[in-house]
């Protein structure tokens, strides 16, 4: 086999699997938020397809499957169909350079840090042609909002994850993980650190739109938001990349802030695969932290999710940055 | 509220939208025309007629104790102090004599019936600021309310309890004990309201300022009710105009002077307190005697008019009624809360944001079938 045909099949093979981890950590997070909510909710949640409800959500997917698809005549058909591609492609893409393990990373660049700020962005322009292309005025505020939302947040994302990376002096995330290994960076990084973990999530929060930031849906306000006109697969389709991107805030979060793959205090480190675990069990733990703010905090309004930002945040941020900054200088970094 | 004025450099425009009848905030069949700059609400015309029955026209040609089922279908939140206002008319009009038992039974319903219609509002209000836990805490507690009405007349929502002349039954020997267990349950539960949703800093940030009416707007509009109250107008039927066992009984009347989302939110938090203490006052004192007064199987009201409010867990419920000395008024006429309570939304909305407009929609508690009748 010529060696172009054999790195294409790998490609190919490594793409599958991570279609499959995609396609079966959406469903298993879209029953998990319904059992959290359940449970926040004094409700029981699904627990009759397979066991204890396991199914549940792959009845859900086979339903929506076989939907007839319904949308309006007066849409922009071309923009219509494409916008939900846009949003699930980059949580896809998103999803291909996280370390699992030290091995199991399928695309290790220089630059993943950025990648994944840059990757994770593309997916509001899905929501802003759905919401345009619907020819639906509600989606369309909707989709207004959802731009305003996530080029506001998009600047503390980014500035959280650099003020970490003055400590670990590379983009790379399996460099970042190398450095962890003298102490998970919230550890190394302390109180700036912490600052930065708390500006990362609420800013994460508010760029998968779940509420309290939920403004680009706001049921109670727009009816469904952006994808009202949207039924059957395509509907799925932005229902599971919000899901996804859930994953991937959080495991961002898990990889830059938590020690990704490490075990705390080195406990498993002579059984490698377990860190899949540990990632997992990190990320699942904040996931489950960015549920219990959906189910329990109201929403804002709008001008006050841009006052949160633009005033309090940002600045708060870069004077953050600053003290990273001067630590990193002074070495007043705690490691081990 | 911050404003925010538009720069004059950027052209903008307004468009129209229409919210309702089929939207989740309007909750019914509402249905509201809005002109909106980009997010700021510029008009709001409500438009009625979709759940319009026609019940003032259909009490013409029934009989006084068949209006009372109607009554039911207006605002079915609080069933019982409907039906009770057409009854206090008809007895009133009669001067029959009403035995203390079922002015107290009378009361004590009509005030669990508020608990129950303020536990609803409370989940619904949270729901459209965006906090879906509230609505399931709401419906816990009233969920038992409504267990407690089942057991006693056989209906959760429409209940029919009240007859003219009394009570379509006697109350269930359980009931004394279900109604402390619930007021011991809902002692604890009533706090727990306030740690979820009341101290939350995103949901006073939200309601804090937001759809100001002032007293005179309030008095002019003809608000009753908590929006009433809200604003400083002290317009509690229960105490300005006592029926029923309420002058037997001590409570004070909730009132707030800032005229915004959030105090109209608070009042109708210490009415749920008013009302526990008011039933805790009642329930151990039920005296003995009859529970209905024998009226004739055709009741004829006298030639004349006559006129009865209550205190619904919305506002002023009026019921008048013009009789000519037949079995059914030449007229019936509701003077319901929900309406008039409606009627100020474009006067407290206009300015605001979309999501003002639901949560301010939200404290108007407006139930569209007592608005349309």
């Amino acid at each position: 086999m010529p060696e172009e045909v054999a790195n294409i099949a790998e490609m190919v093979l490594i793409a599958l699997v991570y279609l499959g981890i995609f396609a079966i950590a959406g469903l298993f997070l879209v029953l998990l938020e319904r059992r959290v909510a359940a449970w926040f909710q004094l409700r029981i949640g699904p627990n009759r397809v397979g066991f204890k409800g396991l199914l549940q959500t792959m009845a859900d997917a086979i339903k929506l499957l076989s939907k007839e698809l319904t949308g309006t005549t007066k849409a922009d058909k071309f923009l219509y169909n494409l916008a939900p591609y846009f949003v699930i492609i980059s949580s896809l893409m998103a999803l291909s350079v996280f370390p699992f393990t030290k091995e199991f990373q399928a695309f290790d660049i220089n630059i993943g840090i950025f990648f994944l700020i840059a990757v994770s962005s593309i997916g509001v322009i899905g929501i802003l042609l759905g919401g345009w292309s619907s020819n639906n005025k509600f989606a369309m505020i909707g989709a207004m909002r959802s731009g305003v939302q996530t080029i506001s947040y998009e600047l503390s994302i980014g500035l959280s994850l650099l003020t970490m990376v003055l400590i670990t002096g590379s983009l790379q995330l399996s460099e970042i993980v190398e450095v962890q290994k003298s102490g998970w960076l919230i550890v190394q990084g302390h109180i700036p650190a912490i600052i930065a973990f708390m500006i990362y999530m609420i800013a994460g929060t508010a760029e998968t739109n779940r509420a309290p930031f939920d403004m680009v849906e706001a049921e109670s306000e727009l009816g469904a938001g952006f994808h009202t006109e949207y039924s059957g697969m395509k509907f799925a389709y932005f229902f599971l990349a919000e899901f996804i991107n859930m994953f991937i805030i959080a495991a961002i979060a898990t990889t830059i802030f938590f020690g990704a793959w490490l075990s705390p205090f080195g406990i498993t480190e002579s059984i490698p695969w377990l860190g899949v675990f540990w990632f997992l069990l990190k990320a699942l733990i904040l996931i489950f932290l960015m549920m219990w703010f959906r189910w329990t905090f109201p929403r804002l309004r709008i001008d006050q999710l841009l006052t949160l930002e633009w005033k309090y945040l940002l600045p708060i941020n870069l004077v953050n940055i600053m003290i990273m900054a001067l630590l990193v200088w002074l070495n007043l970094t705690i490691s081990f | 509220m911050e404003t925010i004025t538009l720069n004059s450099n950027f052209k903008s425009e307004e468009y129209f939208i229409n919210m309702g009848p089929q939207h989740p905030a309007t909750h019914g069949v509402l249905r509201l025309l809005l002109t909106i700059d980009g997010e700021i609400i510029k008009k709001v015309e409500p438009d009625l007629g979709y759940i319009h029955r026609s019940i003032e026209k259909m009490c013409e040609r029934d009989s006084y104790q068949q209006i009372v089922h109607l009554t039911d279908r207006m605002d079915y939140l609080s069933a019982n102090i409907n039906n009770e206002a057409v009854c206090l008319t008809v007895e009133n009009a009669l001067e029959m004599e009403i035995p203390d038992r079922v002015k107290v039974i009378r009361t004590i319903i009509g005030e669990l019936t508020r608990i129950s219609s303020h536990c609803l509002w409370w989940g619904v209000m949270g729901m459209d600021v965006g906090a879906l836990t509230t609505y399931f805490y709401g419906f816990r507690d009233r969920e038992l309310l409504n267990d407690i009405f089942e057991e006693t007349c056989g209906a959760r929502l429409t209940m029919n309890y009240n007859v003219p002349g009394g009570l379509m039954f006697d109350i269930h020997p359980n009931f004394v004990k279900r109604v402390k267990d619930f007021i011991t349950h809902f002692k604890n539960k009533l706090p727990e309201y306030d740690r979820l949703l009341t101290n939350n800093i995103i949901f006073q940030k939200r309601t804090k300022g937001v759809g100001i009416l002032s007293r005179e707007d309030a008095i002019s509009y003809g608000a009753s009710g908590p929006v009433g109250r809200a604003s400083g107008y002290s317009c509690d039927v229960r105490k300005h105009h006592p029926y029923s066992a309420l002058d037997q009984v001590t409570f004070n009347e909730a009132l707030r002077t800032e005229g915004d989302t959030y105090a109209r939110y608070l009042v109708r938090i210490q009415e749920m307190w008013e009302s526990l203490s008011i039933v805790e006052q009642l329930i151990d004192n039920i005296p003995e005697g009859e529970y209905r007064v024998a009226t004739n199987a055709v009741i004829k009201l006298p030639k004349g008019e006559f006129y009865q409010k209550v205190e619904t867990a919305r506002g002023e419920l009026g019921v008048y009624i013009i009789s000519t000395g037949v079995k059914s008024p030449y007229r019936l006429k509701f003077r319901s809360p929900g309406f008039s309570n409606l009627s100020l939304l474009n006067h407290i909305a206009v300015g605001g944001k979309i999501g003002d407009l639901v949560a301010t929609m939200a404290t108007l508690d407006l139930v569209i079938p007592d608005i349309d009748r």
